[in-house]
């Protein structure tokens, strides 16, 4: 399941950020190739969210030292649609009403920002339309969440579907998927995993993170790293993560040194 | 601080000048004056120890302070082509044009009054003087508070209408001050009375031809009489230096529609009463409200709907967009009086903060003493725009466009409903211009 490409997709060297006083990564070090599927867990509070969300570009973090980079170039000084155009995209864990801007307006303004930044021909409506019709068929996401207002009034489970239906329209290089998993039952964490599923390719690279191995009995990792307190301390194939669901995190949290060599390289060798 | 008195002594200057021209009024008129002014002396603005419940979240001071002159003749007289550029949806309408106070006729005109009549109310009280007997302050008395009181004492010209069958072409009242080195004030008066039947478009705006301070307090009257139908629009573009307080007051009869749309970018401070009494069977009123901030504006919404009968509906959408330091309060009142049983009522007041500055105050509340009633009241809080800005540009959209969708999208839901194509342009218009830091890119959609 390695690329053939030599140099990663997103590389994360030394990654220190902080929100105000409080350092949240602690020296964060990863590195993902084209057609990999990376899990990122960890306790809550280790810095899984703020990882996803400095790769976005959300603003209110401070980086502290080190760089991000994507396709070899740093990406910490762009904004964040700028990045989206770039091909990432971030499913977020809380996604916001946007009041008055409907579903489908809202997908087809990004898609063709998207295309633009791609040099691809703008879709027609009825193009858009029939592309967006069959990806939430297959997603069976209600065509009435299409005239509505982005997630306004939309349940935990609808939302997090609306963002792996972006996901597949967006069609980005990159994915994080910030805890699309949480709040799902299990029929709606079916549907979600069988949209990444779909998504996954060779020109694809996805980052989940996660707080329970639940999901990755659907989607199979390439990659287990597991974050605590800002650094990556231990970095496995796909059956780290039934340890982990059998053990919990507290092992992984004593030796500073053997975090620092696990964690120098974010894969394992 | 010890010169804090009320500048009231001015108002009782006024009050004995006008005294002349007040009697060629008739009685009654003279005497719902004094009684206005009555109540203005003896309970005056309601500042400090007399601030309540009501006046919570608005200080008044600065109004109450202000040594404000009634103007003694309009300062300008703008033509009917400036006007018509001033505002250019009101093609086809008719249209009354007062100035600081004062008709236009120059700049007004009646397109259609076949079923009904439009004049200005001074002629009104000469003319149709039962009809405006029986109307004139029996909804906002005189009474009611300070500024409908300090109204009723002072206001010079407004408009009359009357209809008994459909007035095809909207009605746009404008009432204008204009530019002037110390304060003045106006005190526009509006009263409309739908008959049985009747169908009327009001569009009522006020606008600062100057960017100084003045004091605008209009009250609009509105009696609708059984089956009939009443679309407000309410503008307030003045200038983000003037203050206004100002009382509107529709009483529905059986089965009436009361549509109403306030739109306000203008005026520093601002409260605006719009208190709704259903007082017919099966009467209906959509009110539909949005307001665009910044600087150090404040704009007070109060809106009450009193369901005194049964079968009575009410629909309350008010959304406002603040940015800078801006504040916005809105207290909406829903109350179900005994006996208006079956009574469906349901209001909401979002809020979209462009700025950490800018505060809204919502407190929308619901009192109920009738049976089988369905009443509800929507989420109050505000979408804080830097979340909703970062997840648009997260999926590639620019932050011109980003913010202008979101400004843009927010505002639709009221602007949507506006049936009259050309006036809704022109707010979209006004609502991106008051805007101006968001004003970039078009939107594609």
């Amino acid at each position: 399941m390695t690329s053939n490409n030599s140099r990663p997709l997103l590389e994360v060297r030394d990654l220190h950020v902080s929100v105000g006083d409080n350092e949240i990564l602690d020296g964060m070090n990863l590195s993902v190739g084209l057609g990999e599927v990376h899990a990122i867990m960890g306790p809550n509070g280790s810095g899984k969210s703020t990882f996803t969300n400095v790769v976005a570009g959300r603003p209110g973090y401070t980086i502290d030292r080190g760089d991000v980079l994507y396709e070899g170039e740093s990406i910490l000084g762009m904004f964040p649609d700028e990045r989206a155009r770039k091909g990432i995209f971030l499913a977020m864990q809380y996604p916001v009403e946007l009041p008055g801007i409907r579903n489908r307006e809202f997908l087809r303004t990004a898609l063709e920002a998207l295309r633009e930044a791609r040099g691809e021909v703008k879709l027609s409506v009825r193009e858009f339309n029939k592309m967006l019709e069959e990806k939430a068929k297959a997603m069976d996401f209600d065509p009435d969440l299409m005239k509505r207002n982005v997630n306004e009034g939309f349940s935990g489970g609808e939302k997090k579907r609306n963002e792996i239906l972006q996901l597949s329209v967006l069609d980005p290089k990159l994915a994080l998927l910030d805890e699309t998993d949480s709040g799902l039952d299990i029929d709606a964490l079916k549907i979600v995993a069988n949209g990444v599923n779909a998504f996954r390719g060779p020109d694809k690279a996805i980052v989940l993170v996660t707080h329970y191995q639940r999901i990755l009995n659907f989607i199979k990792p390439d990659y287990v790293h597991v974050l605590i307190e800002g650094r990556i301390v231990r970095s496995g194939a796909s059956d780290l993560a039934h340890e982990l669901e059998a053990q919990g995190y507290e092992w992984l949290r004593e030796p500073a040194e053997e975090a620092e060599t696990v964690g120098a390289t974010g894969r394992p060798s | 601080m010890t010169q804090t008195a009320e500048a009231t002594d001015r108002y009782v200057e006024q009050f004995d000048t006008l005294r002349e021209t007040r009697k060629l009024e008739p009685d009654w008129l003279r005497e719902l004056r004094r009684e206005g002014f009555d109540y203005f002396q003896r309970m005056g603005w309601p500042i400090d120890d007399k601030r309540d419940e009501m006046w919570k979240y608005t200080d008044v001071r600065p109004v109450a302070r202000t040594e404000f002159r009634l103007p003694n003749a309009p300062a300008v007289m703008p033509s009917s082509a400036e006007i018509a550029a001033i505002f250019p949806f009101d093609e086809g309408m008719s249209r009354l044009v007062f100035i600081d106070g004062y008709y236009s006729p120059d700049a007004s005109r009646i397109v259609d009054a076949d079923d009904g009549s439009i004049l200005r109310i001074t002629e009104a009280v000469r003319e149709e003087e039962t009809l405006v007997h029986g109307h004139l302050a029996r909804y906002s008395e005189p009474g009611h508070d300070a500024s409908v009181g300090l109204n009723t004492a002072f206001f010079g010209d407004g408009a009359f209408i009357h209809a008994d069958g459909r007035l095809t072409a909207p009605v746009h009242l404008v009432y204008i001050t204009s530019d002037h080195a110390d304060p003045v004030v106006t005190y526009p008066r509006t009263l409309v009375v739908a008959g049985k039947g009747a169908e009327v478009t009001l569009i009522e705006t006020f606008l600062s031809l100057g960017s100084r301070n003045h004091f605008t307090d209009p009250v609009t009257e509105i009696a609708l009489g059984d089956g009939s139908s009443v679309t407000h629009y309410r503008l307030l573009l003045e200038s983000a230096d003037s203050y206004t307080i100002g009382h509107v007051r529709p009483c529905l009869g059986p089965d009436s529609v009361y549509k109403s749309v306030v739109y306000e970018v203008g005026s520093g401070l601002m409260r605006l009463d719009l208190e709704v009494l259903i007082e017919g069977e099966g009467a209906f009123a959509d009110l539909r409200g949005l307001y665009v901030t910044k600087g150090k504006q404040h704009l007070d919404n109060l809106v009450s709907i009193d369901h005194a009968k049964p079968h009575g509906k009410s629909r309350l959408y008010y959304k406002g967009i603040l940015d800078d330091e801006s504040r916005a309060v809105f207290g909406g009142t829903v109350y179900v009086q005994p006996g208006a049983d079956k009574t469906d009522a349901y209001q909401e007041d979002k809020n979209l903060l462009l700025s950490d500055r800018a505060e809204a105050d919502s407190k929308p509340s619901l009192e109920i003493y009738a049976d089988d009633v369905k009443c509800g009241h929507g989420a109050t809080a505000g979408a804080v725009a830097d979340e909703a800005i970062f997840y648009l540009r997260s999926r590639g959209i620019d932050e011109q466009t980003a913010s202008r969708l979101l400004i843009k999208g927010f505002a639709s839901e009221i602007l949507d409903e506006i049936g009259i194509e050309p006036l809704r342009l022109f707010l979209e218009e006004r609502t991106a211009s008051a805007l101006p830091r968001f004003v970039g890119a078009e939107v594609v959609a």
